[in-house]
């Protein structure tokens, strides 16, 4: 073995481990400072109660179902439009309009949240007030509408791969058989990209629940359960971020980590969602 | 001030531009002289109601000199206090006194540089005015929920609050709720500059901010026939009232001495009566 060679099987693999290693730090460094709250015999308490500090209750309940409520609420906005769209750029409009939008879509995905959390604020806060009557305009639906932006480039990215790796033989296949451009789509295409489809759908998720700002700026904050989508809720990100100036040996500070490990576990869940669907044989015509 | 509402996780600090601002005239009692041959960083984080000031200080120092660079970061109160106690920035300021627990932990020392009121607030169309402590409490615990019943229109009432990190906060819950609960359906925003956005677009809010950050957009509310003026504040008869404090970690750097210094000067104690703060000396 040559010297370069040496240097970059050994570079390569050293960056390999260190990047694998540094999530599983951050795992375990998470499940060690959290490891009073799972000892303590309050795991239960502080998972499926409500966050009340006066009253020594700091239950993360209320911020895991508004976390899950919001990215579901987002995600379900973003689909229709986010599969219309991918439609409309890798297959009814090619050529300039759909380059054109396909870049667009990308420089969607560089906008920093906290312009959408902004925009959100002046925009869509009133808005909601207004024409939804009672509330203060910040809820779940002014955040999910906001994130259903911030998500929808992930997730039109993705439709637009797997609608291109779609095999063009089974197109002229079914063209040959005299079907329209929208019946080739609707039923070649879409069913052979669906595993893509719902990677993307997974993904978009994983951002959805793992996006701070948003939320923070735009979803209210309110510990209690949220009622409807009208509601003000808060979810584990902005939790963290609203309890972490709080006092290192401060029970509140505690269960942070406790916020963290479900977010971690939640996310890695996704993620492994996607990795098997992406695995998952695709359907034949 | 435009709306700033990021926590620790994305700090936001900006530098303020040195531009438009013709220099201070200099004197020999000028307490910008101190910075001068002067250069480098002084970095501050914490409180959000001090922005106001830190920014103008900030500004007629480094129009003096631009070789000092001032970055001013909001957090509220507790990020203040934890960050300069882990070294990460120069000051933390912090609107409420630091505990003996945090003092004697990170070896804090303390500058009081002004006197601030938190003041209740609603928005200017809103006709209630007044409010006595009891209706107070009982709006923030949820047991008032309708403006109705304040002599306000038919509309439920939408509550503020600030987060835990907040000094105006602490101050507000403890010297104007007696502790008391605040109820949990009410919206949480980040800063004194976010509660202020939040209220002044929503006709049926309700939340606190700094009387420092008090102006036309916002309608300041009496407590029990005490309006939350300046004078009020000196004289007492307001009773919401802290100081406003930049802490450092042990004795202050000669570039945060002479940050300190100038606040404390008449020129930075101008600059605190003129942003609607009540000046130490």
């Amino acid at each position: 073995m040559t010297r370069s060679e040496f240097l970059t099987k050994y570079g390569f693999m050293a960056a390999a481990i260190i990047s694998a290693a540094v999530p599983l730090a951050i795992f375990i460094f998470m499940a060690l400072l959290g490891y009073p709250i799972l000892t303590s015999g309050r795991l239960f308490g502080t998972l499926l109660g409500a966050w009340d500090p006066i009253h020594q209750s700091y239950g993360i309940l209320p911020m895991i179902i508004g976390t899950f409520i919001l990215a579901i609420l987002a995600v379900a906005a973003a689909f229709p439009v986010c599969l219309g769209c991918a439609a409309l750029v890798s297959d009814a409009a090619p050529g300039p309009v759909g380059r054109f939008l396909h870049g667009v879509v990308r420089m969607m995905t560089g906008i920093p949240t906290v312009v959408y959390g902004f925009v959100g604020i002046f925009l869509l806060v009133p808005l909601i007030r207004e024409a939804f009557g009672g509330g203060s305009g910040f809820s779940l639906l002014t955040a999910a509408l906001m994130l259903a932006l911030l998500v929808s480039p992930t997730m039109i990215l993705l439709f637009c791969d797997s609608f291109g790796r779609v095999t063009h033989t089974y197109r002229q296949a079914a063209a040959a058989l005299g079907a329209t451009t929208a019946q080739q789509f609707l039923f070649v295409v879409l069913p052979q990209a669906r595993n893509g489809i719902l990677a993307g759908v997974l993904l978009g998720l994983g951002r959805a629940l793992g996006d701070t700002l948003i939320a923070l700026m735009l979803a209210g904050n309110a510990v209690a359960f949220p009622d409807h989508v009208f509601d003000s809720a808060r979810t584990l990100t902005a939790h963290i971020a609203l309890i972490i100036a709080a006092d290192f040996d401060s029970p509140e500070f505690r269960t942070l980590f406790l916020c963290g490990l479900t977010l971690y576990v939640l996310t890695t869940l996704l993620v492994l969602g996607v990795r098997l669907t992406m695995r998952l044989p695709g359907r034949r015509p | 001030m435009l709306y700033k509402s990021l926590k620790t996780l994305v700090i936001l600090s900006f530098l303020i531009s040195l531009l438009f601002f013709v220099s201070m005239p200099a004197s020999l009692a000028d307490p910008l002289a101190a910075f001068e041959g002067m250069k480098g960083e002084i970095k501050i984080s914490g409180g959000t109601a001090h922005i106001p000031v830190m920014k103008a200080a900030a500004k007629a120092i480094m129009t003096a000199n631009p070789e000092v660079r001032i970055s001013i970061a909001g957090g509220g109160s507790g990020v203040g206090i934890k960050q300069v106690g882990e070294g990460l920035v120069d000051i933390g300021n912090s609107g409420r006194q630091p505990t003996e627990g945090e003092v004697s932990k990170y070896g804090l020392k303390m500058f009081k540089w002004a006197i601030d009121g938190v003041a209740v607030v609603a928005h200017p169309q809103n006709g209630v005015k007044a409010l006595t402590e009891s209706q107070l409490k009982e709006i923030f615990s949820g047991k008032i929920s309708n403006w109705q019943r304040i002599g306000g229109p038919d509309k439920a009432i939408n509550l503020y609050t600030r987060d835990a990190a907040s000094g105006t906060r602490e101050v507000f819950w403890t010297k104007a709720l007696g502790k008391g609960e605040i109820f949990d359906k009410a919206n949480v925003v980040v800063s004194n500059g976010a509660m202020k956005a939040a209220i002044s677009n929503d006709p049926y809010g309700i939340g606190y901010v700094s009387v420092g950050h008090i102006d036309d957009s916002v309608s300041a509310v009496a407590l029990d026939g005490v309006a939350p003026t300046m004078e009020r504040v000196v004289s007492g008869d307001y009773p919401v009232a802290r100081g406003l404090f930049s802490n450092t970690k042990g004795d202050p750097g000669p570039l945060a001495q002479a940050f300190l210094d100038f606040l404390f000067s008449p020129v930075g104690q101008a600059i605190v009566r003129d942003r609607g703060f009540i000046p130490v000396k």
